[in-house]
């Protein structure tokens, strides 16, 4: 039975790594396409630096994962200090029910439901580009929200509520028993929602979709519309690129919260 | 901390800067297809660089490209249709312009600004989409035409459409994943007209695709680039000019333009009606319309070019003919030498009634018996096992 559940857990992370396996193997492929290995070569990686469209796109991809990360981290952070706060059961139960709704919503309802609002607004603000980064931030950070308050809701909860009481009777005022004594004790969870949010954002393609205007362009967008031809090796590469990234993001991640946990 | 947040705060304000430093400059809104302009890379000519730097020359203002890219025209149409983005370029295909036209969604060109349309060949101006020469600037065609490894295919098998339908070839045979281009396929074969909006005519093609269907590998589109590339599959159906991208990696391949007919593409450029500035957006189709710049897209793109000084030019000529022997003949065939039609613009019924057709095409038999017997095997199992220890429970539960 051992082995039975050895073999089967290896089965299983092989079934998840090996496609990525093999975009990083034909990364490093000397001719393009996946017709076979012809060589090793770092061809695909030049092209990629030579490639302005697809580092527009990635810089795109970045500047909007971080500003819609930071963003839903600061207000799903505030949400779950206030929601911890609320004397009311059912008001709390009812809000915490509303925020999950674009978790469980399926994306392209999401997306469509955005986009018609932005052009119903934008038109009643009389904008010609009613669609833009702004819009596409906002579209982001709605759907990172409910990830980052569920990752802060236990960590606030496992907060020993007198911590913060003796904090203001020391002398403390509300906002800086917060900082002072709150945010550190949760930072591991608010850190963890920021990375969710992030990644979450990197790679969503549906909600952007509908909601980007002429002016930005993300990498899911990209490589989405290179299918009318075919997609080019240097995307492997690139992908690769972010793989190892996510990777090491996630190796950094684990070590600093294996670090705190070992400090208690 | 309050560094920490004074950083996240010169973070949000990263996107502002940066739109900051481009409002100085005029902003040209282009929307093309992937993959679809010379962009510098491989050693090209990146156009859009090109553009900017030679406005700046030309007119002393500074513009910069905005260049995002779609993946079919309905993803264009439907973009451009909710009215929320202004987009000052658009490449679409011949009967998307033609519904464009008379959506009133395209901007009447002003000649006066594209002098070099001169070079565009007359037999591709004034095409059925836009009789009169006022919206559109023809970019790039191409013809569909059947791609086969000659490896796997018999000489005396070369027969038209039929190769599609060969028993011979069963399994590795790909067909388009898009109602209009497979449903063309049975309709040249019968010699339908691609365009009717006949039931019959389209019952007839649709029955003739579900007899087909056993036969196919798969309905695919670009994931015919891997395909035929790397050789697994016999038989397929694409345009010319994605015949001579495999055709690089692949001698094997080859291609041939079936007798019974074909359908030919004509992608034009045209601005929206809701362009932002559309002086800037003529003179950038001019610019694309200039000799090197039409050579260095033909060259990239690998499609056929409406543009005399790219036809006539040697360089190109040489280039293309180091990619394929035959590649001129392939891409410019002699006028008249094969039948070809433009699809048309379907009206909305004719449209609904093919996608349906469509839809049951993919859903014939396309779950295989075996799949029901090992699911209901599964189940099954799993109901007995819950059984077995509900059963099992009740009867521990009377000793103790």
């Amino acid at each position: 039975m051992k082995t039975l559940s050895k073999i089967y857990l290896w089965l299983i992370l092989a079934l998840l790594y090996i496609p990525i396996i093999v975009l990083i193997v034909f990364s490093f492929n000397k001719s393009g396409g996946t017709g076979g290995f012809t060589g090793f070569s770092l061809y695909w990686y030049r092209e990629l630096f030579r490639n302005a469209e697809a580092f527009s796109a990635l810089k795109n991809t970045l500047i909007l994962a971080l500003a819609a990360a930071c963003l839903s981290t600061v207000i799903g952070t505030a949400a779950a200090v206030g929601l911890e706060k609320m004397k009311s059961r059912h008001v709390k139960q009812v809000i915490l029910s509303t925020t999950n709704v674009p978790m469980m919503n399926p994306d392209i309802v999401t997306g469509i439901s955005m986009m018609l609002l932005f052009v119903f607004v934008g038109g009643m603000l009389g904008m010609t580009e009613k669609l833009n980064f702004f819009t596409l931030l906002i579209a982001h950070v709605t759907f990172c929200l409910p990830y980052v308050l569920l990752s802060v809701r236990p960590r606030l909860r496992q907060l020993d509520r007198a911590l913060p009481e003796a904090a203001k009777d020391l002398g403390c005022t509300p906002v800086g028993s917060f900082f002072r004594v709150e945010l550190p004790n949760i930072f591991g969870g608010v850190m963890s929602g920021f990375v969710m949010a992030f990644t979450l954002s990197l790679d969503d393609f549906v909600i952007s979709y509908f909601t980007t205007g002429s002016s930005y362009q993300t990498l899911p967008l990209l490589i989405y519309s290179m299918t009318k031809k075919e997609v080019k090796p240097d995307i492997y590469a690139l992908s690769t690129l972010i793989v190892a990234a996510v990777l090491l993001l996630l190796i950094l991640s684990n070590v600093l919260g294996g670090r705190e946990r070992s400090k208690k | 901390m309050k560094k920490l947040i004074a950083f996240f705060c010169l973070l949000l304000l990263l996107p502002f800067s940066s739109f900051e430093a481009g409002a100085a400059a005029v902003t040209l809104n282009v929307y093309n297809w992937g993959e679809y302009i010379s962009d510098g890379s491989e050693d090209s000519l990146n156009v859009n660089r090109e553009f900017e730097k030679y406005y700046l020359e030309t007119y002393g203002e500074k513009v910069r490209v905005n260049y995002t890219t779609y993946a079919s025209n309905e993803d264009m149409y439907n973009k451009l249709k909710t009215g929320a983005t202004s987009y000052d370029i658009v490449v679409p295909s011949d009967y998307m312009i033609e519904r464009m036209i008379r959506e009133d969604m395209l901007r009447p060109l002003n000649f006066d600004n594209i002098p070099n349309y001169k070079y565009i060949a007359p037999q591709y101006r004034g095409l059925f989409y836009d009789p009169d020469e006022t919206y559109s600037v023809p970019y790039a065609f191409g013809m569909v035409g059947i791609i086969y490894n000659t490896t796997m295919v018999d000489e005396a098998d070369l027969d038209g459409w039929d190769l599609m339908w060969n028993e011979k070839y069963k399994g590795g045979i790909l067909q388009f994943n898009n109602p209009r281009d497979a449903l063309g396929t049975a309709m040249y074969r019968r010699g339908i007209d691609v365009n009717t909006t006949d039931r019959a005519a389209l019952d007839r093609a649709a029955m003739d695709l579900i007899e087909q269907k056993p036969l196919i590998q798969s309905y695919v589109m670009d994931e015919i680039f891997n395909k035929m590339k790397n050789g697994s599959a016999a038989v397929a159906a694409y345009y010319a000019g994605d015949f001579l991208t495999m055709y690089e990696d692949n001698e094997d391949l080859a291609f041939y333009y079936p007798a019974e007919g074909t359908n030919v593409f004509m992608d034009a450029v045209c601005i929206p009606a809701s362009s932002a500035h559309p002086d800037i957006a003529e003179r950038y189709i001019d610019f694309l319309m200039r000799e090197e710049i039409a050579v260095a897209n033909a060259e990239y793109i690998y499609y056929a070019s409406p543009h005399t000084l790219v036809t006539e030019n040697e360089e190109y000529v040489e280039y293309m003919t180091d990619i394929h022997e035959d590649a001129m003949e392939i891409l410019y065939p002699p006028d008249g030498k094969y039948k070809t039609s433009y699809y048309q613009n379907l009206p909305a019924d004719a449209l609904a009634y093919s996608n349906a057709l469509w839809e049951n095409l993919k859903l014939a038999n396309s779950i295989e018996p075996w799949i029901y017997v090992v699911s209901i095997t599964i189940v099954a199992g799993v109901v007995l096992l819950l059984l077995l220890k509900f059963i099992n429970k009740k009867r521990m539960e009377k000793y103790y």
